[in-house]
């Protein structure tokens, strides 16, 4: 058998294999489905070496491979190579079994795109897929920043790739930026902990960590920053803003970037650093709690909206929050758990929405319903989603999401608990709020909203196969993790009371009842029930007022002072060096009269020069 | 001096073509290219040449040459090159490389144009290769003075709304001409030499000794009071170039007005003179004073970084981005200097290279989008992706390594910086550093977004607008690929810069 460090590095070389023949040679690249292929054939190869990396590698057997990057002074400064272990393996599993599927896919899904267009895309998902397997491997914390910042790049590029839509432009900055001031405050903890520490690599700082000789003052101060890019990149709050604007982005992108991987990647830093965190529990604490007000806003938000790729996006919000909340608990391991679950439910509800868009050409709910009948498949699957979502038995979110609350609860984290069991009533309504409205209930004819293209809507019809593949597989993936956890139960780090798993599934399933009542059977009305929560229906429908602090108080306030600066510059700096200028001159056409070139004047000058000397000679 | 002259033959080449180019190529102007091609091309095998041959291990001042000129003064022709000389004639070398090629569609009297660029260009060579400070001098003067003509002639005219207490000054200097840019930047570049010359001077009566080499003064301590003042000369005479604030504001007017390929060797190389005095001539020789003044080095690179990132988020005007864009970086360069650890000088020297050939790709950029579009208004400009899609991702990744993203060269330097910030005596740099990287990809992708990666602007000029094409690849395609290849592999600058940094640290540290 192979070292799994190798197998482990040939899954993102691959993809960037991949990316390199797209990016270079153009023709291949605007030949469109043919550089797709190239792409999906890296993209297959790639899932195949991580399987076997993850299969090779057993128990807690470490394979580690560095190169030196960055010299300096004849030392090494920082390494490039591959850390493959339990989690990196099978966290590399997930981002090439989704990436692939999601290529696969996006064939279907974005058949009408130009041709040049579709290359482009193929090449950005080759760079993403290479980015985020690096981030995975990353051995040190210097290249998990580096792929860090790179899957932000793809997603700026993929969010922004219908960049013609002003939607669509304005989403791609705004997740840019809004990460990126979360990457400011990870890259300067990276600085401050290699200060520290004297080392970007993971395993030696584990080691110091292990041996007590990483100083412990200003270490909450260290782990805050590096918390700082996790609230950026995984969209806890108040950074979150990006994340629901993303969706204007193709919908296998969202699958894969805003669902299944990239927004996750702030949950595996600290899961990769939970040695470190653990050092320090007060920010343990403000990361619990911001992850169950995260989960908790989300998941009003996402009541009240009527976008599905929102609802979904919203969702996604908010299980971060509970993954997060989980790591502040101290237990890294459930929140992983469920980010791994989460990842393959997520995708296939992104990309099972992406089906439903596809069959209506509207992302409103209010434009699908009664879609079970024309698209049986695509409502199976995305049922099977929603229940592994809201955590029922034998799907596949059960008992991660038990676990997770699980975790808080032994934490001893009594208000997040609380707080996640209210979530978790709330994600299992609005989930099902989302499948009543588009697969059952009223055809859109009855709908308030006209829809959009009738000849589109008189006929949905499920995907064509190179969707539907994709789907049945993450659906038949997400029942087997759930029958496997249902049946054998794996040992958890700790042992959560009798009384907790019926209870979150009791509520679980109180949401879905409830959703029933509200739009199914209608016995209680949706307007009645926003008009019992008005307060509260206004702010989440104004996204609690988040999103235009940002726009109107700090992006307009950045600008005024920018602005401000550049006048100063302009007018006051280089305006007092004008100034200058022009008193030199000035002074030189004043000075000019006195040469007028007649005796006499000279004669006074003389004159008056010596009385002055005479005086001064006098009295000095 | 053994072997071929080499650093003589980088250095002069570019002066033979320019003298080839005025007496012999006359009115034939795809001659004149060729011949300039053909110089910048001997420059840039040399300075490849030297990048190979140096010897790492060994280290220290490599290929001298030497003969005397007024041996009465102590002044001789003394060459030779180090680790940070040999990496910033590479820079200089694929700048002008990629230089010719941009200006390949001047018309107006090109002749001219391009001789007085491949003096320019000498004159830059001549700084960074010279050991003796009397010759280095003439060379900075060199450097400096064809820029008069180049922006006067061939430079482009905006205009400046006269505002503010001193208004009433705008009229009388002509803000905003191309002939008042060049005056600002002439003067004011002059007016830094005068401090660089009392500087050497200074310097030269302290030695006691008749020589103005580099070397020997090295192996002098020079008093520290002198050492205080001296320093303070280079620090502000050399700071103008670097566009230290406040005395920068002669680079954005300049940048703005200059032409093309003008714009690329300015704020490409010519910038680097600047910070290369600084650490060469400040640090080298007077480290002590280094030691002390390095809390005003690093507080007012700090207010660089900074201030330039906000001034050029407010701008409106591409050229004018850019050029303040370039005040912001530079504000990098000095930064790392100041630091006086090897992080920060590292970071430093590779963001000179960095910054000189992100900053060379912009203006190469924005002079075909105004070649092609007749307009700098950012704002009035939108959706050129599609037309031009090959501009689109160059723009793209120049701004991207200016935004500091890895994988890209900017990263590196930032990164670096970043480091000896946090590790020198003075650990607040490292926030405004921070934010100053922020900022920047706040207004870089702003500007990218507006320009290439929007809805389309509906101005019937911009309706239908060609890529590039030919020779634009040509210097477009060179700078990207180094941009790249120096972030995906920095050590292959990190090496040369290393053997220079560490010995320049002993004696920085080692009083």
């Amino acid at each position: 058998m192979m070292e799994p460090g190798y197998l482990a590095l040939a899954a993102p070389l691959l993809h960037l294999l991949a990316f390199l023949i797209l990016a270079l040679v153009a023709p291949l690249r605007k030949a469109g489905r043919a550089g797709a292929f190239v792409s999906i054939l890296c993209a297959a190869g790639a899932l195949t070496a991580a399987i076997n990396a993850w299969r090779a590698h057993s128990g807690d057997q470490i394979s580690r491979i560095v190169w030196t990057w960055l010299p300096e002074q004849g030392q090494t400064l920082a390494t490039v190579g591959v850390l493959a272990d339990a989690d990196s393996t099978v966290m590399l599993c997930l981002v090439a079994l989704v990436s692939l599927l999601v290529q696969v896919y996006s064939l279907g899904y974005l058949h009408d795109e130009p041709k040049p267009a579709l290359g482009r895309y193929y090449a950005y998902q080759s760079l993403f897929a290479f980015s985020m397997m690096g981030l995975v491997i990353a051995p040190n914390l210097l290249q998990l920043f580096i792929c860090w910042e790179l899957v932000g790049l793809c997603s700026y590029l993929l969010i922004g790739f219908w960049y013609q839509k002003p939607e669509a432009a304005r989403a791609a900055l705004k997740a840019f930026w809004t990460t990126k001031a979360g990457d400011v405050g990870l890259l300067i903890g990276i600085v401050l902990l290699y200060r520290q520490a004297g080392t970007f690599d993971l395993t030696e700082l584990q080691v110091l960590v292990a041996n007590g000789a990483l100083p412990l003052a200003g270490l909450s101060i260290i782990t805050f920053c590096i918390y700082l890019g996790a609230v950026g990149k995984s969209a806890q709050f108040p950074l979150h803003v990006w994340l629901p604007d993303a969706m204007e982005g193709p919908t296998p992108v969202s699958a894969l970037i805003h669902a299944a991987t990239m927004v996750t990647a702030g949950v595996y830093l600290l899961m990769r650093t939970a040695w470190l965190f653990a050092l320090t529990p007060d920010v343990l604490l403000i990361v619990a709690w911001i992850g169950a007000l995260t989960a908790l806003l989300a998941a009003i938000m996402a009541c009240v909206q009527n976008d599905v790729k929102r609802v979904l996006a919203y969702s996604t919000v908010s299980q971060l929050g509970y993954m997060m909340t989980a790591i502040g608990a101290g237990f890294a391991g459930a929140g992983f758990f469920h980010l791994l679950t989460h990842g393959v439910f997520k995708a296939l509800l992104f990309l099972g929405a992406g089906a439903m868009i596809h069959a209506v050409h509207s992302n409103n709910l209010s434009d699908m319903g009664r879609l079970a009948r024309s698209m049986p498949q695509t409502a199976i699957v995305f049922i099977v989603g929603t229940l592994s979502l809201a955590g029922i038995p034998m799907f596949g979110g059960f008992l991660s999401k038990e676990e997770i609350l699980g975790a808080v609860w032994e934490g001893g984290l009594v208000g997040p608990f609380l707080i996640l069991m209210v979530v978790a009533f709330l994600t299992a309504f609005y989930m099902f709020k989302a499948v009543f409205l588009a697969f059952f209930g009223l055809a859109p004819s009855h709908a308030p909203h006209p829809a959009p293209s009738h000849a589109a809507l008189s006929h949905p019809h499920d995907p064509p196969v190179s969707m539907s593949l994709p789907l049945w597989v993450l659906a038949l993936l997400s029942m087997a993790i759930g029958v496997y956890f249902t049946f054998t139960h794996p040992e958890p780090e700790f042992a959560s009371p009798g009384w907790l798993m019926p209870a979150a599934v009791g509520v679980a399933v109180a949401g879905i009842g409830f959703a029933w009542l509200v739009y199914q059977r209608r016995v209680i009305s949706a307007d009645g029930l926003a008009r019992a929560f008005s307060p509260l229906y206004y702010a989440a429908e104004n996204k609690f007022w988040i999103d235009a602090f940002f726009e109107k108080v700090i992006a307009r306030g950045a600008l005024a002072f920018s602005r401000t600066i550049a006048w100063l510059d302009r007018y006051i700096v280089d305006g007092l060096l004008n100034a200058i200028s022009a008193w030199t001159l000035t002074a030189g056409d004043d000075l000019r009269g006195m040469q007028s070139g007649k005796a006499q004047d000279y004669v006074y000058g003389v004159a008056v020069g010596l009385l002055v000397l005479l005086l001064w000679v006098q009295f000095a | 001096m053994t072997g071929l002259p080499v650093l003589s033959i980088m250095t002069w080449a570019p002066f033979v073509a320019a003298l080839i180019v005025m007496f012999s190529a006359r009115h034939r102007p795809l001659l004149v290219r060729w011949v300039s091609l053909l110089g910048a091309t001997v420059s840039l095998v040399s300075s490849l040449w030297v990048y190979c041959q140096y010897d790492y291990a060994a280290a220290g001042f490599q290929f001298h040459e030497e003969f005397s000129l007024v041996p009465s003064l102590g002044i001789s022709y003394l060459l030779a090159v180090d680790g940070i000389s040999i990496l910033m004639c590479l820079l200089t070398s694929i700048i002008i490389f990629a230089g010719v090629f941009a200006s390949w569609t001047v018309k107006q009297r090109s002749q001219e144009f391009y001789a007085l660029l491949l003096l320019l260009v000498t004159g830059v060579y001549g700084v960074f290769v010279s050991l003796d400070l009397f010759i280095l001098f003439l060379f900075y003067e060199i450097a400096v003075l064809p820029m008069y003509l180049l922006i006067g002639i061939w430079g482009s005219t905006g205009e400046v709304r006269p505002q503010g207490i001193f208004g009433w000054a705008f009229g009388r200097t002509g803000v905003g001409t191309k002939e008042y840019a060049a005056m600002k930047l002439t003067l004011y570049l002059l007016f830094g030499s005068a401090f660089i010359l009392v500087g050497i001077l200074a310097l030269y009566v302290a030695s006691g000794s008749q020589t103005f080499s580099f070397l020997a003064y090295e192996a002098i301590d020079f008093d520290p009071t002198l050492q205080t003042w001296v320093f303070l000369a280079f620090y502000v005479g050399f700071g103008i170039l670097a566009a230290i604030w406040p005395f920068h504001t002669w680079s954005p007017d300049g940048h703005a007005s200059a032409p093309t390929a003008v714009s690329m060797l300015h704020a490409g190389v010519l910038m680097k003179l600047g910070a290369y005095g600084v650490v060469r001539l400040g640090l080298g020789l007077l480290p002590e004073a280094a030691v002390d003044w390095a809390w005003l080095v690093g507080a007012i690179a700090c207010i660089n970084i900074v201030y330039g990132a906000l001034s050029a988020m407010a701008q409106t005007d591409l050229k004018y981005v850019i050029a303040y864009s370039s005040v912001s970086h530079m504000g990098v360069v000095m930064l790392g200097a100041a630091t006086l650890t090897a992080s920060g000088l590292n970071g430093s020297v590779f963001q000179m290279f960095a910054h000189g050939i992100m900053t060379g790709l912009f203006f190469a950029l924005v002079g075909l989008v105004y070649e092609k579009t007749h307009s700098r208004e950012i704002y009035k400009m939108g959706g050129f992706g599609t037309m031009m899609p090959g501009i689109a991702t160059a723009f793209t990744i120049g701004g991207l390594s200016s935004l500091g993203l890895p994988a890209t060269a900017g990263f590196v330097a930032e990164f670096l910086t970043f480091l000896g910030a946090w590790e020198s005596n003075y650990s607040w740099w490292l926030f405004p550093a921070v934010f100053g990287a922020f900022l920047t990809s706040v207004y870089v992708l702003r500007v990218t977004g507006q320009i290439f990666w929007g809805p389309k602007s509906t101005d019937p000029h911009f309706q239908h607008l060609p890529d590039a094409k030919g020779t634009e690849w040509a210097a477009l395609g060179i700078l990207v690929f180094v941009l790249l290849l120096f972030g995906v592999a920095p050590s292959i600058a990190i090496g040369p810069i290393d053997t220079a940094t560490g010995p320049l640290l002993q004696r920085l540290l080692g009083q």
